[in-house]
């Protein structure tokens, strides 16, 4: 994250300069700080109604039911979370969520499910694999109905907007499936090298 | 059908835990206001990661640097059949939603929602997310601060989802440039 961090504002400072955009380079930065705010007050409300539901989710046993129907693919996935977790449980309420196109639920359910492997972490300042797990299918972004997308063909006059439907799952498969493997691969690795680090 | 699905998929949820936590008898009223609490708390936590994540990348689209490598790799792009001004999205899809779609919106409308580059820069759009806000907004809201190998993951998912998205697209919708 550090370098990242840094080399997206060296490069844009010197990509700024260079293309004499240096004056736009930090108006970015007013207009991006006040855009972060803005995101994040505008999740506060979304944020507050699905934590509620989930916790009655939780509290009338539907998270567990759930959690039990996935056992025999979590225990593969997240092999480091006891699986009578409640993490498991809104792991998958959040790629139902995900897969419906349910953007606004997805993500207060996702950091819910952050928060309970983070309780399983045995070192809180590193990820752990399952976290890395949850992280690569999230980044994945698998998708069923791509709503907003359509939403946007539809508004531009597109002849037949659904056609882009087969595409998507396909392409969204592919990618989902892979950054599972990658994952599993990344995750013998790493443990690997922190091992001969230690 | 799957427009059907979309519409009643939140209130069929919403029902379904209400109505099991009525007959299970929790006090539904309490436990809601009672999670709904924490909405303020996760919002205002991540508001750093974001900041530090939507400046970076706000500079990075006003520096103009998109729009350079999208001439330096177009003799590449027009190698396999791929659409110039789909670049931008590819490299945008990762960093930024917000950016993402007006991009896609620019091209939809500019080029036609029936151009083949509008198709192809649907499925991207569609069949990804953007992988760096996740991470920052999900591991900073637990307090991460070495991510190992999650970034590495995402990365490589997105340019495989992309290349997917490629090549499906050239089967489903047959490319004619040039």
């Amino acid at each position: 994250m550090n370098y990242i961090f840094y080399f997206l504002i060296v490069i844009s400072i010197i990509a700024g300069a260079v293309n004499g955009k240096l004056p736009d380079v930090v108006n970015s930065i007013l207009t991006g700080a006040e855009l972060s705010v803005k995101v994040a007050f505008s999740l506060i409300g979304i944020m507050a109604f699905w934590l509620g539901m989930m916790r009655i989710a939780e509290k009338a046993g539907l998270i567990n039911i759930i959690a039990k129907c996935i056992k025999p693919i979590t225990k593969w996935l997240f092999k480091d979370i006891p699986q009578d977790s409640h993490a498991l449980g809104n792991v998958a309420l959040s790629f139902s969520a995900n897969a419906l196109g349910l953007a606004n639920a997805a993500t207060p359910i996702g950091l819910k499910v952050m928060e309970e492997l983070q309780q399983e972490n045995k070192n809180k300042e590193s990820a752990s694999d399952a976290m890395c797990m949850f992280l690569g299918m999230c980044t994945a972004g698998f998708q069923l109905v791509p709503a907003t997308v359509i939403a946007i063909l539809v508004g531009a006059g597109a002849k037949n907007p659904t056609e882009i439907i087969a595409p998507t799952m396909i392409v969204t498969s592919i990618a989902f499936i892979s950054a599972i493997i990658v994952a599993k691969i990344f995750s013998k690795i790493w443990k690997k090298q922190e091992v001969i680090n230690d | 059908m799957i427009n059907l699905i979309s519409l009643w998929a939140i209130p069929a949820i919403l029902f379904i835990i209400l109505t099991l936590g009525l007959v299970k008898k929790i006090p539904i009223y309490e436990e809601f206001t009672e999670g709904a609490k924490d909405g303020f708390k996760v919002a205002v936590n991540i508001i750093p990661y974001l900041v530090a994540i939507i400046v970076g990348v706000s500079m990075l689209r006003a520096s103009g640097v998109i729009d350079s490598l999208g001439h330096l790799l177009a003799p590449l792009l027009e190698k396999f059949m791929i659409p110039v001004e789909t670049l931008p999205v590819m490299i945008v899809r990762s960093l930024s939603g917000a950016a993402t779609l007006g991009l896609f919106s620019d091209i939809a409308h500019h080029f036609g929602p029936d151009s083949y580059a509008a198709k192809l820069t649907a499925v991207i759009v569609g069949s990804s997310e953007t992988t760096f806000y996740v991470l920052a907004v999900y591991f900073g809201s637990v307090g991460i601060k070495k991510v190992r190998y999650a970034m590495l993951t995402g990365i490589i998912a997105d340019f495989i989802g992309i290349v997917a998205a490629i090549m499906v697209c050239s089967y489903f919708f047959h490319p004619s440039i040039g």
